[in-house]
């Protein structure tokens, strides 16, 4: 018998395998009491023994040398003549193996904790070699990513960075959580990766460890007990549709020739071959946060044109869009001062941090259109977070006032959506981001799991902020474009061309489903769909009209 | 009993990749090497939980101190890794 669960599909691909789930930290069981001391320490030392051959076992694997000695370093950690020493003195002293190793790792815990910064961050790595032994004297799977040997599908509450730093993409087919949402870490990640995945998928940790499962991380569909063979088939014809996909080039278009120009988001020249790859026209977010990040000050006029020429000259003859600095909220930076605001997602972000520091932008823009001159790029510039007509004209005043022809805001706030037709008379060009631009719609935190649902792209009232947009750039005879985490979803990309949207931006990996998708369209198709979807009672009842 | 004082010449002091490489070879070394700083306790070079716990850093004086045949063979090529800085060329 099969049942079938459903989430929301954030990476798409049909996969099938065994689910196995990422094991939890394991809980302390009651003491016992010990009557041979000298087997009791055996079985401690043998535990700590396999916690450190299966460190190495990982290091060995590790395609990456910095994973591997990151696991290296802590399989010394486990193999510690002190820490058996204590071990062994809890156990004479009367405790039993788990509490023993648990009291002996607890020692360095304090020693370290106390001692503050590079140590303290270490206590992370005790409590985990500290779990690993606990669970193996219970005979209980090792915390984290199973590593089975074997391809399967990793099932979790939710995946945190940790969790997945040596994640082997060749024995993890595909992903699925039971919480989380479209911009979660674990959404993020399988895109990155490629990896098929769902999530906000309630049930799935009620199935068995072992149950065979078929995902689909296109319809966000998880049918668990399925009959191996039908599982097979049912992959083996998606690979086909994929292989098609990718054996598809050039610029996007409907099946009736109306084009959709499909760009890639890139965050510095290391994306651009896999844009190349993808034969994505051009870049439509080029996101310049990561120069700033983790610095204590500006980076300086030579650095930042450097960093914009290099993307710049790769895009040669090709559009780039180049987002200004859109710091605060999820992504502070040191240099700006930011804390201590009550609310930081309403607060002092993206284009906003120009009413206090005006320089910041200005420096910025300057030295985009320095980088400009030289290259060949169609560079465009944007700024994130505008909310009124005021921001957007100060914006485009700033950027031709530093030499930039082309320049256009980003809609994420409901009040700019609403005035489209106003920002867009004003500027050259729009650009959506739907994440943000969900999450104010909604009232909904993007980090909050638990309302993945109101986040999700097919929201009719997000729909129809979209449509606003797409109907002033008709109107207007100027483009908009859609850079979230929607843009990346083939179902949803001839709604959003009915909309009105006249380019897609996306993770790389993401363009040649899309492409595929807008090609089985025309665009008489798409307007009808995007009706269907903003006319629709909800995100659920939206795909199911549309597919 | 043979002893000798290095300062820490790694970078990011005796941490991470350069303890690793320290405590690996006070492991090799044939005699038992204790380390310690200032007046701490001394405890066995080979433990990484102790050498990491010492907390050096850039330019912390530490003593080593084994006893045994080769003792000052072994001590002498630990110190000059300690004196090394480990994280150049890395990073």
């Amino acid at each position: 018998m099969s049942e079938v669960l459903t989430g929301i599909g954030v990476c798409a691909g049909v996969v099938a395998g065994p689910l196995l789930r990422l094991a939890g930290a394991p809980a302390l069981p009651a003491p016992g009491p010990v009557t041979d001391t000298a087997a009791e320490f055996a079985r401690a030392e043998a535990a700590l023994a396999e916690v450190v051959a299966e460190l190495g076992r990982r290091a060995d694997r590790a395609a990456d040398a910095t994973v591997a000695e990151v696991l290296r370093a802590e399989a010394l950690m486990a193999d510690d003549e002190e820490l058996r020493e204590g071990v062994r003195e809890l156990v004479e002293a009367g405790h039993d193996a788990p509490h023993a190793i648990d009291g002996a790792f607890a020692a360095f815990r304090e020693v370290f904790a106390a001692a503050g910064g590079y140590l303290a961050e270490r206590v992370a790595d005790l409590d985990d070699l500290r779990n690993r032994a606990v669970a193996v004297l219970l005979g209980l799977p090792m915390p984290g990513v199973p590593a089975p040997g074997h391809p399967y599908i990793l099932a979790a509450r939710d995946l945190a960075p940790a969790d997945t730093a040596d994640l082997d993409p060749e024995q993890v087919a595909g992903l699925v959580t039971e919480v989380g949402g479209p911009t979660s870490h674990t959404a993020i990640l399988a895109r990155a990766l490629g990896l098929p995945a769902v999530v906000a998928c309630p049930g799935v940790l009620d199935l068995a460890d072992g149950t065979f499962v078929l995902l689909d991380g296109g319809s966000g569909r998880v049918e668990a007990g399925v009959d191996e063979d039908i599982a097979r088939a049912a992959t083996r014809r998606a690979s086909e549709v994929a292989a098609a996909a990718s054996g598809l080039t050039g610029p996007g278009r409907t099946s009736d020739g109306y084009a959709v120009k499909l760009l890639a988001n890139v965050g510095s020249a290391k994306n651009v071959p896999a844009a190349d790859e993808a034969h994505a026209e051009g870049i439509g977010l080029f996101r310049t946060e990561l120069l700033f990040l983790d610095r204590a000050g500006e980076p300086s006029h030579a650095e930042q044109v450097a960093a914009y020429r290099e993307v710049f000259t790769a895009m040669a003859g090709r559009r780039v869009v180049i987002r200004t600095l859109d710091a605060g909220a999820d992504k502070p930076l040191p240099f700006l001062h930011q804390h201590g605001e009550p609310n930081p997602a309403l607060g002092i972000r993206g284009l906003r941090v120009a009413r206090q520091r005006p320089h910041v932008l200005t420096a910025q823009l300057a030295a985009i259109a320095e980088a400009r001159a030289e290259t060949g790029a169609d560079v465009w510039v944007m700024a994130p977070m505008v909310s009124t007509l005021a921001e957007a004209t100060s914006f485009v005043a700033a950027a031709h006032d530093a030499g930039l022809p082309t320049a256009g805001v980003m809609i994420e706030v409901p009040a700019a959506a609403l005035r489209a037709a106003d920002l867009l008379r004003a500027v050259d060009f729009l650009s959506i981001g739907t994440n943000d631009l969900s999450q104010y719609t909604f009232a909904a935190d993007r980090m909050c799991g638990d309302l993945a649902d109101l986040l999700d792209p097919w929201q009719p009232a997000l729909l129809q902020l979209i449509g606003v947009c797409g109907e002033a750039g008709r109107d207007l005879s100027k483009p908009v474009g859609v850079c979230g985490e929607a843009a990346a979803d083939p179902l949803l990309a001839p709604v959003l061309a009915g909309l009105g949207v006249t380019s897609l931006s996306m993770s790389p990996r993401a363009i040649p489903a899309v492409r595929a998708s807008l090609a089985a369209r025309t665009e008489a198709d798409c307007r009808r769909l995007a009706a269907l979807a903003v006319a629709a009672d909800g995100p659920v009842e939206a795909r199911k009209l549309v597919s | 009993m043979p002893t000798r004082t290095a300062t820490v010449g790694s970078a990011s002091g005796l941490h991470a990749r350069p303890a690793k490489i320290f405590v690996e070879a006070a492991a090799k070394a044939p005699v038992k090497v204790t380390i310690r700083v200032g007046d701490r306790k001394p405890v066995p070079a080979k433990s990484m939980l102790s050498v990491l716990a010492l907390g050096a850093k850039q330019g912390t004086e530490v003593v080593l101190e084994a006893e045994g045949d080769g003792a000052d063979e072994a001590l002498d090529s630990l110190a000059e890794l300690l004196a090394t800085d480990l994280d150049a060329g890395h990073v």
